[in-house]
């Protein structure tokens, strides 16, 4: 059982670091990004190239997935996204898909539609025996890596300037505007790191998830329940949605296979029953 | 100065009038069955769309509810009455759609208590989530539904006992024409009610519909449960005509095919639907000829291009369009007038 | 008894208090104005009356029945209406649309799916009778979104008046309308029929003083003097608190 747990808290993990720049997208500019799912695909793919093919160590894949993904974000935030700010919710959406859309289509295009894996090194592959609980290297490293990530997020949000600054936009971009606090570069900044963690995220997860052109379709539903489920308007929020919906996803299917998937939207429909802005959100609606 | 009393009911009852193009319009579309004999498989396909675009065009254009979950209630009656008429619980199609459409109803009426709550945001996350969930009981229960491989070995009896699902299409696409147009019928008289009426306020002011006693909620539940029969219909109709059912009617691809096909055609005037899904259907075709694979590119890519150039420019021309249209119409057909009087019009 | 009354009514913003022991009472027929300086929390009073806002504390009593937990809407068909001070209306109908709306809604039709807009003629007779008391008869037909600032408060005040309120509550009807289109206003204003009760919130002075039988001043969310307009014109308290100046007590 305690395997399960652990395994949960893996998903979990890797869950937030997938999510949680779609969170502070969301809260910071009341922008939904459907395709924040492409940048973490984008993540996944770039180092199933360095790994497989072009033999560059593991260790190295991943931090120049977390690079390009987050290049490729603040390129698309400056030429595209700027763009439709200030439109509607629906435009949002329309655009959005339709840039999932030419991405999914993209991908299948130039790197086939068949699922690719990661050639993890050896010293990841196998297992622990601690207490009698099988930690998967894999999963550990997920977890100390994720792990290490969030410590770092809440002391960049806590401890730096930058930090202050977005939690100042987030919490009201006028009056934060007002204080001369350049809320277009916070955001574009933001949006970038939030891109690059989606690229880690993806590349981390290709063993676990699956990578395929599909990737940004299959898992948009999960960002988002992370996002509804724990709110916008913190980092601890997405992070305990998903550590709480990574056990419920691995437990469920374990105990109960044939409806084991239900577990995450089962949570969703009643916390938004319960807690329509989210378990984790503030009390005052924006 | 002030309008006569007379005037005003007068003036409304014009205003609701089937004007000259609207009857072009249906009297093109009936005649299609004769016009284009080899083309009924594309033909009834795009009625279909144009119904199912029909219902999201009732909550979105009317009442301002976002939703990327219409799938939900086309494939659960897809799936309802394909299984009916496998396993004869109804064999009479006419029947069979009528209960499907009141079954995929009822799953609205029940998810629309979630759906309502909150912002645009978890109204996407529940609409897009319900339908990729019942996606997924779909493909579990595969005993039941067939799984990947589709609901098999389906056969729909003769509509009315007499009129036989044929090899061509001509009687399902008939079939599927004459449910188009009933139910646009039905939704041009909610439309044109004042139950319609206090829907448009409700998308264009919701504190103030609460505040002048309009009870926002239960408007919102009714035009939803509507709107999720009409897709129902639409879904048991593509079973229907195909003797077939797939997972894909669930997919978020469906759903957000069927955004683009309103947003083509505009939203908020009922056509917008049924042009929108002429055209689709069109571009399709166009551009399946020249790559096949990669429509979804295309697709993508024309939602992008929509947004950048904006809606409201595009609904600028639409409107334009309409315009003119009108001015042709009232032209060829002096007595009936233009729908839209100003109070210039109305001193005359 | 009075027709409107609130008791002990208080709204708490986490630690800021809008409204704190909020006694009023309005009497049957009145012409009541609200007053005070800015923030003072009239409009956090009105809110709190129509149900939009839910009190920390006090109750609600309306023709002697506690409405204090009845939702928006429903206070409608209790009896009271109000307006905004920021035009709340429904841009893209017309006039005549969305003063139908408001009858139909009253009269019990607003639900009504089968049935075309306009084949009720009580409906159709009541919006030209309305239409022409709030003088908004040449502009029946026009989107509402294009039309004049000084129409669209008559509007504002007219989609109130046609839930045929008992008590009515305007929140600052004159704010922003330019000079040349106040006299119509006001005029209306003035017409309003003496069975209904109107609880108005203004700055404009001369229209309080000139309209109200009754004044209470509202300061930093609590009730500072209530009486005759003569006597709270008299009061020096009133007129510190305006000016600023420093009370000799």
């Amino acid at each position: 059982m305690l395997t399960i747990l652990f395994d949960g808290v893996a998903y979990g993990m890797l869950l937030f670091v997938l999510a949680c720049g779609l969170s502070v997208t969301l809260g910071l500019m009341n922008f939904i990004n459907l395709a924040h799912g492409a940048f973490a695909m984008a993540g996944g793919y770039c180092t199933v190239i360095l790994v497989n093919n072009l033999g560059v160590p593991f260790a190295l894949g991943l931090p120049i997935a977390f690079l390009v993904a987050a290049l490729i974000g603040g390129l698309f935030e400056r030429t595209l996204y700027v763009h439709v700010y200030a439109r509607s919710h629906l435009d949002q959406v329309l655009f959005t898909i339709g840039l999932v859309f030419m991405a999914v289509a993209g991908v299948d295009y130039t790197m086939g539609s068949s699922q690719r894996f990661v050639q993890i090194p050896e010293a990841l592959q196998g297992q622990f025996d601690v207490f009698g609980i099988g930690m998967g290297k894999y999963r550990l490293l997920i977890i100390v890596i994720c792990g290490l990530l969030t410590i770092a997020l809440q002391l960049v949000l806590a401890k730096t300037r930058f930090g202050s600054r977005l939690r100042a936009a987030v919490d009201d971009q006028r009056v934060a505007r007002g204080l001369g606090i350049n809320v277009g570069a916070v955001f574009g900044i933001t949006f970038a790191l939030g891109s690059g963690l989606a690229g880690l995220g993806g590349a981390l997860g290709a063993e676990i998830l699956g990578l395929d052109p599909t990737f940004p379709l299959k898992y948009i539903i999960y960002f988002l329940i992370v996002v509804t489920v724990g709110g916008t308007s913190s980092i601890t929020g997405p992070f305990f949605a998903s550590i709480l919906l990574g056990i419920g996803d691995v437990a469920g299917k374990y105990y109960v296979p044939k409806l084991g998937a239900f577990v995450i939207y089962a949570i969703m429909i009643v916390v938004l029953i319960w807690r329509p802005q989210g378990l984790f959100a503030r009390s005052a609606a924006r | 100065m002030a309008a006569p009393a007379a005037d005003v009911p007068a003036y409304l009852k014009r205003r609701a009038r089937w004007s000259p193009l609207e009857i072009a319009f249906w009297i093109l579309a009936f005649a299609s069955i004769w016009l284009f004999p080899g083309k009924y498989l594309i033909l009834k396909d795009t009625a279909i769309l144009a119904l199912f675009a029909l219902s999201l065009d009732l909550i979105l254009g009317y009442a301002g509810i976002i939703s990327l979950g219409q799938a939900a209630f086309f494939g659960v009656a897809g799936y309802f009455s394909g299984l009916v008429a496998k396993h004869g619980i109804i064999e009479e199609p006419v029947i069979a759609l009528v209960c499907s459409g009141l079954v995929a109803g009822a799953l609205g009426f029940v998810t629309s208590f979630l759906v309502l709550r909150g912002s645009d945001l978890t109204r996407l996350m529940v609409t897009l989530g319900v339908s990729l969930m019942l996606g997924e009981i779909a493909n579990r229960f595969s005993n039941i539904t067939g799984g990947a491989d589709g609901l098999q070995g389906v056969t729909i009896a003769p509509i009315l006992g007499r009129f036989r699902f044929d090899l061509y299409g001509h009687n399902g696409y008939v079939y599927c024409l004459i449910v188009l147009f009933v139910c646009f019928v039905l939704a041009r008289r909610i439309v044109h009610s004042p139950f319609g009426l206090s829907l448009r306020a409700v998308k264009g002011n919701v504190l103030r519909a609460a505040t002048i006693g309009i009870p926002v909620k239960w408007r919102l539940v009714s035009i939803y449960t509507v709107s999720a029969g009409f897709a129902g219909l639409a879904g048991a109709l593509l079973t229907q005509t195909t003797a077939f059912c797939s997972l894909d009617v669930f997919s978020l691809e469906r759903s957000a095919d069927l955004l683009l096909v309103l947003i083509i055609g505009g939203t908020g005037y009922l056509y917008g639907g049924l042009i929108g899904a002429v055209i689709y259907r069109l571009l399709q075709d166009w551009i399946a000829d020249l790559t096949p694979q990669y429509w979804q590119f295309w697709i993508g890519l024309v939602l992008v291009v929509i947004v950048l150039v904006g809606r409201e420019r595009m609904a600028g021309w639409i409107a334009a369009a309409r315009a003119v249209a009108y001015r042709v119409g009232a032209r060829l057909m002096p007595r009936s007038g233009a729908p839209l009087r100003t109070a210039a019009d109305m001193d005359r | 008894m009075p027709i409107l009354e609130t008791i002990g009514l208080e709204k708490r913003f986490d630690g800021i208090l809008a409204a704190h022991e909020v006694n009023l009472a309005v009497e049957k027929g009145a012409r009541h104005a609200l007053i005070g300086p800015n923030g003072a929390g009239k409009t956090t009073v009105i809110n709190l009356l129509t149900g939009l806002l839910r009190p920390t504390a006090g109750r609600i009593v309306l023709e002697g029945r506690d409405i204090t937990d009845v939702v928006p809407h429903k206070r409608v068909r209790l009896g009271m209406a109000r307006t905004f001070q920021i035009n709340q209306l429904f841009l893209d109908l017309t006039p005549l649309e969305s003063i139908g709306l408001v009858v139909s809604e009253r009269l019990g039709a607003g639900a009504d799916w089968w049935r075309l807009v306009g084949t009720k003629s009580a409906v159709t007779d009541e919006i030209v009778e309305i239409a022409e008391r709030f003088r908004l008869g040449d502009v029946l037909h026009e989107r509402t979104a294009i039309l004049p600032y000084g129409k669209q408060r008559l509007l504002e005040i007219a989609l109130a008046f046609a839930c045929r309120p008992r008590v009515l509550l305007l929140d600052e009807p004159a704010a922003g309308v330019p000079e040349a289109e106040r006299h119509e206003l006001l005029a209306t204003i003035e017409a309003l029929p003496a069975a209904v009760t109107v609880l108005l919130i203004e700055h404009d002075m001369d229209l309080v003083f000139s309209f109200a039988d009754r004044i209470s001043v509202l300061v930093n969310g609590a009730l500072f003097v209530d009486g005759a307009p003569e006597e709270v014109a008299r009061d020096p308290r009133v007129k510190a608190v305006y000016l600023g100046e420093e009370l000799d007590v």
